[in-house]
């Protein structure tokens, strides 16, 4: 699924309340209705949003461990903190992720907008064909992920034939799954392949609010087609582009099912994204204390990271 | 879907007076729910439970997980309070985490008022499966299903005779059972890459799976037989020397040439299954896997019956001779509200003539009635194999923290023999730092 | 058509982006089409090679997903005779007989259940809070729609361990009301997000009208509002019930049998020995094929949503 998590900070409409209408009270009172509609999904978002979170960082400062439930809980104080921080398996893991997150966005960005451009040339059937490519991003990730392990076989999988067939290789001869110099790439395939579609779509919402006068009159001008793809196309997509890397940016940087479901981390720890080594000490290790600060410490990054580039964001919306 | 035709065949096959659980039925019917592996011993057990369902009046559910994601489901399970299963067979390794949090029932008592000995189950898979601390009379389970590492192989190759004159030129032994491990890389390295029968063949499937257990599994089952020992046996938890001692970098280093020179294409992360896949699609010579597989492999229509052999591990290079035990124990989950039915499944279960039928349907029993039963050694092929490989068990830890223990382990297994990263002495040293750390969080080191 | 962009292009240039577009659209579809094809192979010829194309197809995929199978002793098939039905049959012919069904139904029915139910929740939730932010002053409302909205870039391994430990206190682990509860919370933001959008479209007059018709401010809501944004709720709806179709993490964690939905199930169908692809495919297929009927007919709407979220004037 998408997720448009961030979308907040793009646009916002200011909240359209018509002063002659909210006078005139007729039965229960505005005000009342007003509570009356929003309590309930603000305390089901309290319940399970914030007041996890808040739980969350309070973990992250003691030994606690979900599988010792009578051992004593002691506070630690920043202890898990320094010792996330410090482990080196945890910086090579946000390598692979960095590795995942700057392939994937690289590939889909360029395939994605190419789609795009090409389908708002608007040929006859384009929109069936849109829809069809928009398939892989409509399924389950842990699902497909599976299946993809078994196309990824040697010799016997659909995408190794595919390669050898078309490169005179053995199928055989190359394991995108066991080699270590090609994992990291086969979780890029397949994530490219499954959210290209997404990008392309941001992207083809960007073309077509290009207004065509803009166009005209750079004809008028008798700038080339080249230079009106530079100076029109791109920077009126641009805000659409950069929106969709951060859509991907963050979703690639939460993600768990498909690459747990393809690879599992291996080989060795090659392909190991911080979700996943997330998971081993939470769920498989236990520690929850120490898994708490690290989710604590991913939470901070993602939210700098992406209020940073909300910014920059914004700047170029602006220009 | 139509099991009442089945319900039939075992009223008709199983003879078993339960005249005493005939009279302990007029309690309650539940409905039990029993948790373990998906895997061919588990659709045994489902055919074996008829009888008991028949008998008693419970009705048994049955929640299955395949290998790679049952420690993972089940773990979760147990921790989060669930209770999806009454009855557990969970992994020997669970023992000493579900003992010491209260996760199962402690069957001391239940042993003794119905008289079930534990003496009367082979000794390795009670240290193994039922006892915490190891060692004490403390029972948390019963052994259900013994399993251990060994090895199948292709007699119908072996037998061809352009191929022993060929190996016996190349290597100056036989081709047959091989005696040590050095031995069977010969045979391994023999078979891979050649064409037998129109088909390119390799030579030896064997763990190597990342995700749960499978390449500490198997690389263990070389190591132990080269001389890799958990701890100083003097002084408990002192590792170092032991865990990365020399015989132990030889025998990892080995586990990795034996990978590197003659796995199959594709075999980065194989476990139990992908490696019953290679061997019963005739693409190896060789197979490591539990013994829970000889019985599938012998009635498999491809490389079953006469095709295919099985032998216990080999040797390591000073003689020694060690086999990962595998297996588990049945528990009563300490949270579930149907105890009592759940140790009436037990007490069925434990009766001679139910475990009997067991090892008929394919099931390895652990009561020593069964296995040292004169006809036994010979009423399979793999019979006499299993024997001798559980007499040369040893088992990973079993303590509260196994889990993070097994994680380390899989994470530097698996670096260094797949993903060639360091030596071995590297990842060894790095194994006990990893293994202190733990320990040393735990207070016991 | 050309309202929103230059000049038409020319014949040319539709004919190599549209081959070019639908070059890329088969390569697209050939894994998904390949799921299909899988699930109604023979085990054997799913992992022949070269891979095939052509074969006999059979429901021995289908049979497998839908029962558990135990090896046959000569003495069970002796005396159980014939086989009966069609499947009985297939499965024989391997040495095999049906000990029962399997558990894909009822994680296939815990799919529905936990998918419909969050998505009602969540749209009655949703449309009512939408509703209020867009027409009434809500304080602080601006700072908490983006604190909610940026919880959403949490992990959900990381939100799953308190998560964890609450539903272990409150004892909703691996139950209905758990997930559906957790899946409702998670696309609630989104929810709220879109449809907010959908009914600020609606010209606020109506309202007024009604109002002045002496309709209460609820049946305003009720009779006016909610029949016009009726589109936005329906492309709301499909997003959170894709969502909830779809999702793994959560799932994997904090259900084990009795709550758990289809995804973290279908990856473990695993046949007697080994890997039973055929088993898998049928699995993935029936999982996901509704879904990509879904897609195609209402595309509509589907691909309105997916900009619409992401791309708010």
């Amino acid at each position: 699924m998408l997720d448009s998590s961030a979308g907040r900070a793009v646009g916002e409409t200011p909240p359209v309340v018509s002063k002659s209408v909210s006078k005139r009270r007729q039965g229960v009172s505005d005000r009342a209705i007003a509570w009356l509609f929003v309590a309930p999904s603000i305390f089901l978002l309290l319940a399970v949003n914030i007041f996890p979170l808040i739980w969350t960082v309070r973990l992250s400062f003691t030994n606690f461990r979900v599988n010792r439930p009578n051992a004593e809980v002691q506070f630690v104080g920043l202890k898990n903190y320094i010792s996330v921080l410090t482990d080196g398996d945890i910086w090579q893991t946000m390598q692979a992720t960095a590795h995942f997150l700057i392939w994937t966005i690289v590939l889909q960005v360029l395939i994605g907008f190419a789609l795009a451009y090409l389908i708002n040339k608007k040929f006859r059937g384009n929109d069936l064909w849109t829809t069809i490519i928009v398939l892989p991003m409509m399924l389950s990730p842990a699902v497909v992920g599976n299946f993809w392990t078994f196309l990824y076989q040697p010799q016997i999988g659909l995408f190794n034939y595919a390669v050898g067939y078309l490169t005179g290789t053995d199928p055989s001869a190359f394991s995108m799954i066991g080699d270590v110099s090609l994992a990291p790439w086969a979780i890029v395939i397949v994530d490219t392949w499954m959210w290209t579609p997404f990008v392309m779509l941001i992207c083809l919402a960007g073309l077509r609010s290009i207004p065509s006068s803009i166009y005209e009159a750079a004809e008028c001008d008798r700038a080339s087609k080249w230079r009106q793809f530079w100076t029109i196309t791109i920077p009126m997509v641009l805000p659409f582009l950069m929106l969709a890397v951060l859509f991907r940016g963050i979703e690639n940087f939460k993600m768990f099912d498909l690459v747990v479901q393809l690879t599992g981390g291996g080989p060795g720890s090659i392909t190991e994204l911080t979700s996943i080594n997330l998971k081993r000490e939470a769920f498989e290790k236990w520690r929850t204390g120490y898994a708490s600060a690290y989710a604590v410490i991913l939470f901070v990054t993602v939210f700098g990271l992406a209020s940073i580039y909300v910014k920059a964001l914004n700047k170029v919306k602006q220009r | 879907m139509p099991h009442s035709y089945l319900k039939s065949a075992f009223a008709a096959g199983v003879v078993t007076g339960l005249v005493s659980l005939g009279a302990a039925t007029s309690a309650q019917a539940e409905d039990l729910t029993l948790c373990w592996a998906a895997w061919d011993p588990a659709n045994a057990l489902v055919a074996l439970s008829k009888d008991f369902e028949a008998k008693s009046g419970h009705k048994i559910s049955f929640e299955f997980v395949p290998w790679p994601n049952f420690a993972d489901r089940m773990l979760n399970e147990l921790n989060s309070g669930g209770k999806l299963c009454d009855l557990m067979i969970g992994d020997s390794q669970w023992i000493g985490g579900a003992a010491e949090n209260g996760q199962y029932v402690k069957l001391n008592d239940f042993f003794d008022k119905e008289g079930i000995k534990m003496s009367d189950f082979i000794p390795a898979t009670v240290t193994g499966y039922s006892e915490w601390p190891k060692g004490t009379p403390n029972y948390w389970a019963l052994p259900a299903f013994g399993d251990v590492v060994g090895w199948s192989y292709r007699k119908d190759w072996f037998s061809r005779p352009e191929l022993q004159a060929e190996f016996k030129q190349k290597y100056g032994h036989d081709l047959a059972v091989p005696k040590t491990f050095e031995e069977l890389k010969h045979i391994a390295e023999f078979f891979q890459g050649r064409v037998i029968d129109g088909k390119t063949v390799y030579g030896a499937a064997i763990y190597t799976e990342r995700g749960s257990e499978g390449i500490t599994m198997g690389a263990m089952d070389v190591l132990y037989s080269y001389g890799f020992e958990y701890q100083n046996p003097e002084k408990p938890y002192e590792l170092e020397g032991y865990v990365n001692s020399d015989k132990s970098v030889k025998g990892l280093e080995f586990y990795k040439e034996l990978y590197n020179c003659c796995a199959p294409p594709g075999s980065s992360d194989a476990y139990m299954s992908e490696n019953i896949d290679a061997y019963k699609s005739g693409q190896v010579a060789l197979q490591m896997n539990f013994a829970f597989t000889w019985p599938g492999i012998n009635a498999d229509p491809n490389v079953g019956g006469d095709k295919s052999g099985y032998f216990p591990n080999p040797a390591g290079q000073d003689g020694k001779q060690f086999a990962q035990l595998g297996g588990q124990g049945i528990s009563v989950v300490a949270i579930s509200e149907k105890q009592d039915a759940a140790l009436e499944y037990i007490k069925w279960f434990a009766q001679p003539d139910v475990q009997a039928k067991w090892w008929q349907l394919g099931g390895y029993s652990a009561l020593r009635a069964v296995v040292e039963d004169p006809g036994f050694a010979k009423s399979q092929p793999y019979a006499q194999t299993f024997l001798d490989s559980m007499a040369i068990v040893k088992d990973f830890w079993a303590e509260p923290s196994y889990a993070s223990l097994l994680q380390a382990s899989q994470k530097r297994f698996h670096n260094y023999v797949i993903a060639g990263q360091g030596t071995a002495k590297e990842a060894l040293d790095g194994l006990v730092a990893d293994w202190k750390a733990i320990f040393e969080d735990e207070g016991k080191y | 058509m050309s309202s929103y962009s230059v000049t038409e292009p020319s014949v040319r240039q539709k004919w190599a982006a549209g081959t070019l577009v639908v070059v890329y659209a088969l390569i697209t579809i050939l894994p998904l089409l390949w799921i299909i094809a899988t699930s109604f192979k023979s085990p054997s010829d799913a992992i022949a090679y070269p891979p095939k194309t052509v074969f006999q197809p059979t429901l021995e995929g289908y049979v497998n997903l839908f029962t558990t199978r135990t090896r046959a002793t000569e003495q069970d098939l002796k005396e159980l005779g014939e086989p009966k039905t069609w499947y009985d049959r297939i499965v024989r012919k391997d040495g095999f007989i049906i000990a029962g069904p399997s558990r894909f139904l009822e994680r296939f029915s815990n799919s529905m259940i936990i998918g419909f139910g969050s998505t009602v929740l969540c749209i009655v939730l949703g449309t009512a809070a939408a509703y209020a932010f867009s027409r009434f002053k809500v304080p602080l409302k601006d700072d908490l729609l983006f604190f909610i909205l940026s919880t959403r870039m949490m992990p959900p391994i990381a939100v799953a361990i308190p998560i964890f430990l609450m539903f272990r206190s409150l004892g909703l682990n691996d139950t209905h009301a758990g997930m559906i509860l957790l899946y409702t919370a998670v696309n609630l933001s989104l929810a709220v997000w879109l449809l907010k959008g959908f009914i600020d479209e609606i010209p606020i007059e109506y309202e007024e009208a009604a109002l002045i018709d002496g309709y209460t401010r609820f049946q305003a809501f009720y009779k006016v509002v909610l029949p016009q944004a009726m589109t936005g709720i329906a492309s709301t709806a499909i997003f959170c019930l894709i969502f909830a179709w779809n999702e793994y993490a959560f799932a994997v964690l904090l259900t084990s049998g009795t709550a758990q939905t289809a995804p973290p199930f279908i990856p473990t169908i695993i046949g007697v020995g080994g890997q039973d692809w055929p088993a898998v495919a049928a699995g993935a297929t029936l999982f996901l094929v509704p879904v990509m009927i879904f897609t195609i007919v209402l595309r509509k709407h589907l691909l309105r949503g997916i900009t619409f979220g992401a791309v708010r004037k």
